[in-house]
């Protein structure tokens, strides 16, 4: 296993408890199309984080318990598709945490970064190690490293390429 | 190791497991909601072909029963197509309801077995004896096409839950109260087994609103050891064999809490939060719009059959509408055999096809900003139900039934209801 590094600007969602229906109202659940689901990121907890996601490709920072209701699938895919590029959370719910990583978006559990990271601070996440260091503040944060099985599933792209792979399916989809 | 590692290392063709470890197993149910077509794409994606084994493959036409927008029914449409293509028998339309409660019904759901849905209430399960969870799209498209999933072996929490319920006080209130204790993620990743005289007291239908819950404490699975009275409601269901798994003779949880319920009142989550819970005593008075009694949570005939007590020979209050949405279509014609549902019908209950309803805000019963809805199912968050200005308090279909007479959220055993 190499590493599993992620560079990009925090965009703060400070709150417990940020449920799938706060990352993706149930009312959108039946579109299927990526670009579709992307428009509605976030809408149920504060419409202008789509937004501020948009214009730097963020890595989003928040509290306990973050994914936690509904097992849809749109509740991460929306966060890619608005332009997420990591999480980190105080802690994140089963479900949305396994589909996360099945999907390769990387998620890092750190209880103390939602108080300690700044809106538009630059961060560098170490998933291995669990290190974030917080660029703008000169500060280093301690999070739970990801397991090597978690890391490398991200690391290749996530279980469909992998499953691609397995049942030799060749070129892009 | 616990009943549940036993299930997940036989699955896995394994001697033994231990938590944290990764396992592949076999799953012995894959079921599928309408609403997630994106489990079609995926499959398609990942170079799935045929469905490994479709005859453990059940589709459930329960969130969109029937459809009411044009997305819903294409959707549908794509799964009977689907179904067709590969063979697979168990389609549930949409008229039969919601998968927690079709699958049991149908007896695709047997003690020790693994079963996987896209649906995160598939906790429920757990009160059967068997191991039971939620998953994503891309997750059920992987069994789909291997006939297994990797699971993290779980590590477990007994939940001991002593006493004697006092009347007018259902296992909703027992989960509301935990969760009030508790919270939101202290069950996260982890076995939540339910354990006690109460439990053990209490009819299967009731149990399977402690599993359903579990999720709601952010737990992997419920799980209630079989006993009598699960077999008993398994006979005629499930065909034999199969295999009810015990754990180990002083087997040691990796935590145990008790909980005292002889004094417990009924209760309610307040808006926003599962876990803002209270007795109805510390929340009454508060005019309601909407009450709704139905869901994986609380549409079983056991909260049809407590709600039709309270409401025999009375109104519903003036300004409040009651929508009644039996679980299943079985729950439906029990309801219509026992004079339950002419009594609600009588009383000015709304009633709708058996199905998931307006419990995730997009069907039969939606709610306008400014409302607010006392209701049986299982989530409060903002929006759940329709708009995010809404306010959605979650009860037992006793307090739900006492609510829709006054119009209030009422405790069911207030003095004014007595006969």
């Amino acid at each position: 296993m190499g590493s599993l590094i992620r560079r990009g600007t925090a965009v703060l969602l400070r709150m417990d408890d940020v449920s799938t229906d706060h990352i993706y109202p149930a009312k959108y659940i039946n579109l299927t199309d990526p670009a579709r689901i992307a428009e509605h990121a976030l809408e149920g907890a504060d419409p202008t984080l789509r937004t501020r996601l948009a214009s730097v490709g963020g890595i989003l920072v928040t509290g306990h318990n973050f994914g936690c209701g509904s097992s849809r699938e749109h509740a991460v895919i929306t966060l890619q598709g608005a332009g997420v590029t990591a999480v980190i959370a105080g802690s994140a719910a089963r479900i949305w945490y396994r589909n996360a990583i099945n999907l390769a978006l990387p998620v890092l559990v750190c209880p103390e970064a939602a108080d300690r990271v700044a809106e538009g601070d630059a961060l560098e996440i170490d998933f291995l190690t669990g290190r974030i260091r917080d660029l703008t503040q000169g500060a280093l944060l301690q999070g739970q490293a990801v397991s090597e099985f978690v890391a490398e599933l991200i690391a290749r792209g996530g279980i469909k390429p992998m499953m691609r792979e397995k049942h030799a399916v060749g070129g892009r989809l | 190791m616990h009943a549940v590692h036993k299930i997940l290392a036989a699955a896995a063709n394994r001697k033994a497991v231990a938590p944290g470890e990764i396992v592949n197993a076999k799953v012995d149910l894959c079921g599928i909601n309408d609403i997630y077509r994106i489990v079609i794409h995926a499959f398609h994606e990942m170079g799935g072909r045929r469905v490994r084994h479709p005859d453990r493959v059940a589709i459930f036409m329960d969130h969109n029963a029937p459809s009411s927008t044009l997305v819903g029914a294409e959707n549908q449409k794509a799964f009977r197509e689907f179904a067709r293509e590969q063979g697979i028998r168990h389609v549930f339309e949409v008229e039969r309801g919601i998968c927690h409660e079709v699958a049991v019904q149908a007896g695709l759901v047997r003690p020790g077995e693994v079963v996987i849905i896209t649906d995160s209430h598939t906790t429920t399960h757990g009160a059967l004896g068997a191991f039971s969870t939620g998953v994503g799209s891309t997750d059920l498209a992987v069994a789909l096409i291997e006939g297994e999933l990797w699971f993290r072996v779980p590590e477990t929490i007994n939940l001991r839950l002593e006493g004697r319920l006092q009347d007018g006080v259902a296992a909703k209130d027992v989960t509301l109260h935990i969760l009030g204790a508790l919270g939101t993620d202290f069950g996260n990743y982890k076995v939540l087994e339910f354990t006690g005289p109460v439990v053990a007291g209490m009819p299967v239908e009731e149990r399977m609103v402690l599993a359903n819950m579990a999720v709601e404490m952010g737990a992997k699975c419920g799980y209630i050891q079989p006993d009598e009275a699960t077999l008993r409601y398994l006979a005629g269901r499930v065909r034999p064999p199969f295999r009810v798994q015990e754990s180990e003779p002083g087997y040691r949880f990796d935590a145990e809490l008790g909980f005292s319920l002889d004094a417990l009142e009924p209760q309610v989550a307040r808006p926003g939060r599962v876990d803002a819970s209270c007795p109805v005593r510390e929340a009454a008075g508060v005019p309601i719009d909407q009450v709704f009694l139905g869901s994986c949570t609380g549409g079983r005939l056991t909260d049809i059959a407590a709600a039709a007590r309270l409401l025999e020979g009375r109104r519903v209050a003036r300004g409040t509408r009651l929508i009644v949405t039996a679980a299943s279509r079985e729950i439906l014609e029990a309801s219509i055999a026992h004079g339950y549902l002419q009594i609600l019908l009588a009383a000015g209950a709304s009633v709708t096809t058996p199905g998931c309803g307006p419990c995730f805000g997009l069907h039969a019963g939606v709610l306008a900003a400014g409302e607010r809805c006392v209701t049986t199912s299982s989530r409060n968050y903002p929006g759940r139900m329709g708009s995010e200005q809404a306010e959605i308090y979650l009860a037992s279909a006793l307090t739900a039934a006492a609510t829709a007479i006054t119009g209030r959220l009422t405790d069911p055993r207030d003095p004014a209801l007595r006969r």
